[in-house]
């Protein structure tokens, strides 16, 4: 086998560190609401790529500003995402039947993007993909480099959030033991919605970062789901640093994978992380 | 052979009904009936279908031929993943359906970038189709008929078995059935194996139905989907649920797909699976089943009176003499939790015969120490001889099958099993292996020894704490255990009730069973005890005859702080 050169190496690790950065926007909300509202929420894909659409109609046909979108698809999402945990506390569904019951909302969001936008594939043409930057011989796309910025920026931000402010303590006492948390004051069921809220608006995020970069199509959805949940899994339930980080090793590994082996192997590295690491450590997943 | 005489057309959606009832029916012979859902039915279906559709469109192997391989290959497949899956702990219910959706695009991806298949596509046009009716689309009604009934028939089977009943257990306390006697790992192996294989076997036709075969249209979110979906909508704790949801789902799909709509049709089948989890979780098989046993338990609870069979207990316990010998032989055993001394070189001897009581404050190592002789933690070190035999590194079914048996402090009955099953459990898993029958029998009798044979058909969640206690201890006799340990079992209990419960362990002594008593009820530690044994801080503070322990200088100290006298 040949190794390629060391530019198309660095050149393919940095393609994995802004792939990696989108894993972990994506795990982020899917982490939190696993970890502290024990929703395992597959439908947050479904809701990422209905935000990716809806980005894509406002800008494309739309004419706005991709980043300007943010606006009406972040309190979109948040209000999805709000209605969805509701109607799951309403029948006190189990985490295992929360991801049945988001199994088949998914299944109803993908249907519902393929009877508006087709099974076509979409890109947005934004002023965005254009702009690279440049140093030595590496390029740096403007939309992938927005990406990971702001996932680096959410992920900090939410964790500085649960640890200095008391709706971030109250969140993690309530994910710790609900009954003893409102016992001495904390409104769970509020706090979880306002949480199911903001994993909502998260996917939103996602979503228009999705759409920045990546083209669309409805079966998409799940091509995400078993990397993302490794990210997430690897990083640990509930910590909002540790998707990042285990998704920017997952996004290099599989750079790495498709530079040195070929592009369609990529889907296997995420997968044979998770296992090495279940057999490794088994106490700690 | 019910060959019938219909146009293709019937023949042909009929074929399509079996093969979804065999891919549902095998994917809940390990998940529906153990509660580890697999995603990754797709994928040893797809295992199944590329096995068929390379030895008989690429190698002109005869079909017949490849069904053994189409059905051994994902078999093995689905094992060597349990192998290592089920090996960790923490691997469960959520992170096992996860890895297994994960398999799915490992496999597609391996089929695609490899010769197995490599991106066109494999055609089977060109393969015989076996002549079993006049036409092809008979054949395969008939063939899929055939595998429907062995499916079927093995899921049926599977339940009136003892690996039926373990994985039912498993569901419901998976550490708990471990704990009674079930080879949880085992089972779950055999299960998930019997569930791939049946899967690739239903592949192996399917290739030659469609005759060719694709990576994307084979390995993908459908069939998981699909398959989960029919059984939670027929029920999963049933083994005829997901045949009776295969079939309402089959036909709605073709309803709505025949009017070209596949994309509304996918949209129903997820409102179907949304309103199935929220509103019948239970499936309608589930349903039903409740409503029946409901009526069921009001005739009985009527009709009859409480059988007096308490004297015909069976007599494998043979009343064995007290001894004196050691039944029991702990020496220098250590547990820690992250540098917590739990156990912190215990030395004790339990004789053959005697009722020996743990005495010890909050937190001085005695629930860990029935933990770990009964192998629900494992010990760092040290050693526990039973009977002569080294029980440190055997895992807890083996020590269940040795002859031990514990009960709860916080008791776990399993929730969906009925009084009378939970106890049958332990019959058929403890000391001797008896059939699911005879344990049932015996059960009734340990029910009307602990004076529960009027609730033997409610559920454990509507047993009263006193109950629920005794069917504890019903559940731990039920193995006819040598020596069983008791975890509190009377904390909770009013006066009057600690004395009947005083009463039924006097009873399980003079049955020859040996008892390890840990309580806190001091009179009654006292009053049932041969000698004593406190424990303080993961250490033996004291031990010897009741009355002499407990007037001990240190072991006041322990429980009362210093002592000014």
């Amino acid at each position: 086998m040949n190794l390629p050169s060391g530019t198309l190496l660095a050149q393919s690790a940095l393609s994995g560190l802004f792939i990696g950065g989108l894993y972990g926007l994506i795990g982020l909300g899917l982490g939190l609401s696993w970890g502290l509202l024990h929703v395992i929420n597959l439908a947050h894909f479904g809701l990422a790529f209905l935000a990716a659409y809806v980005c894509y109609q406002l800008a494309s046909v739309g004419g706005m500003d991709p980043l300007a979108t943010l606006a009406i698809v972040v309190p979109l999402c948040f209000a999805l995402g709000v209605a969805m945990h509701a109607l799951l506390m309403r029948f006190r569904v189990s985490p295992l039947n929360s991801l049945l019951a988001t199994f088949g909302i998914t299944a109803i969001i993908e249907a519902g993007i393929q009877s508006v936008w087709t099974a076509d594939f979409r890109k947005l043409e934004s002023s965005y993909a254009a702009q690279k930057f440049r140093i030595g011989e590496l390029f740096l796309p403007l939309p992938e480099l927005l990406t990971l910025a702001i996932a680096v920026a959410l992920a900090f931000g939410i964790w500085a959030a649960m640890r200095y402010t008391d709706l971030g303590k109250a969140m993690r006492a309530l994910a710790e033991d609900a009954p003893v948390a409102s016992a001495f004051g904390v409104n769970a069921r509020m706090h979880a919605l306002l949480l199911a809220g903001v994993c909502g608006a998260l996917a939103g995020v996602a979503g228009v970062c999705l759409a920045l970069t990546y083209t669309l199509t409805p079966a998409q959805i799940y091509a995400w789901v078993g990397v993302v949940f490794a990210a997430v899994m690897l990083g640990g339930l509930g910590s909002p640093l540790g998707p990042l980080a285990a998704g920017i090793v997952i996004g290099v590994s599989e750079a790495l994978t498709m530079a040195v082996a070929s592009p369609s192997w990529a889907p296997i590295v995420s997968f044979t992380i998770l296992i090495a690491l279940l057999l490794v450590r088994p106490g700690k997943t | 052979m019910p060959a019938l005489r219909l146009p293709a057309f019937y023949e042909s959606f009929l074929y399509l009904v079996l093969h979804w009832i065999v891919l549902a029916t095998s994917w809940n012979l390990l998940s529906g009936y153990s509660g580890y859902f697999s995603f990754g039915h797709g994928a040893f279906y797809g295992a199944g279908v590329y096995t068929t559709a390379v030895l008989a469109g690429k190698m002109d192997v005869p079909f017949a031929w490849t069904l053994p391989a189409a059905a051994l290959l994902p078999a093995l497949l689905g094992v060597a993943l349990g192998a290592i899956v089920f090996r960790v702990r923490n691997v469960r219910g959520e992170l096992f359906a996860l890895l297994t959706l994960a398999v799915t695009f490992v496999l597609a991806t391996i089929v695609l970038n490899t010769p197995i298949d490599g991106g066109p596509g494999v055609y089977l046009s060109a393969v015989a189709v076996p002549s079993l009716a006049p036409t092809a689309s008979g054949s395969f009604y008939l063939m899929a008929l055939a595998l429907a009934v062995v499916t079927l028939a093995i899921a049926y089977a599977v339940t009136k078995m003892r690996l039926g009943v373990g994985l039912f257990a498993i569901h419901d306390d998976e550490d708990a059935a471990e704990v009674m006697g079930v080879p949880t790992y085992r089972y779950k192996l055999v299960a998930f194996g019997l569930s791939c294989g049946l899967a690739g076997l239903a592949g192996g036709i399917q290739a030659l139905f469609v005759s060719y075969v694709t990576s994307n249209g084979t390995f993908n979110i459908t069939v998981p989907l699909t398959v989960v979906l029919m059984s939670v909508l027929g029920g999963t704790r049933h083994w005829a649920g997901p045949a009776i949801g295969a079939t309402v789902i089959t036909i709605l799909l073709y309803a709505s797909t025949a009017a070209d709509q596949a994309v509304a049709g996918k949209a129903v089948v997820g409102a179907i699976l949304v309103g199935a989890v929220l509103f019948m979780p239970d499936g309608i098989l589930g349903l039903a089943v409740a409503r029946l046993r409901r009526m069921r338990a009001a005739a009985s609870s009527i009709a009859q009176a409480p059988p007096a069979y308490a004297t015909r207990l069976p007599a494998t316990a043979a009343p064995r003499a007290r001894t004196g010998e050691p039944l029991v032989v702990v020496r220098g055993l250590r547990k820690s939790f992250r540098g917590v001394r739990a156990l912190d070189g215990v030395d004790l001897d339990v004789r053959e015969g005697e009722i020996l009581g743990v005495l010890g404050p909050n937190g001085s190592g005695k629930s860990t120490l029935i933990n770990v002789v009964s192998g629900h933690y494992r010990a760092d070190a040290g050693s526990i001889v039973f009977a002569g035999r080294e029980l440190l590194h055997l895992r807890a079914h083996r020590i269940a099958r040795a002859g031990i048996a514990r009960t709860y402090q916080i008791p776990r009955p399993f929730a969906h099993m009925t009084v009378r099953d939970n106890v049958a459990l332990t019959a058929m898993f403890g000391g001797e292996a008896l059939d699911p029958g005879e344990a049932r029998a015996q059960a009734g009798e340990w029910l009307a020894f602990t004076d529960l044979a009027a609730r033997a058909d409610a559920l454990p969640g509507d047993l009263n704490l006193h109950q629920t206690k005794f069917l504890e201890l019903a559940r731990a006799l039920a193995s006819r255990p040598r020596l069983v340990l008791l975890d509190e079992v009377l904390s909770g209990l009013t006066p009057g009730e600690i004395d009947e419960a005083v009463e039924l362990i006097r009873r399980i002594r003079a049955r020859g069973t040996t008892i390890v008593l840990v309580e806190h009820v001091m009179r009654v530690v006292t009053a049932l005890s041969d000698r004593i044994v406190v424990l303080d801080q993961g250490r033996v503070l004291a031990e010897g005859l009741a009355d002499d322990v407990m007037s001990r200088r240190e072991v006041a100290i322990a429980y009362l702080g210093t002592v000014h006298a």
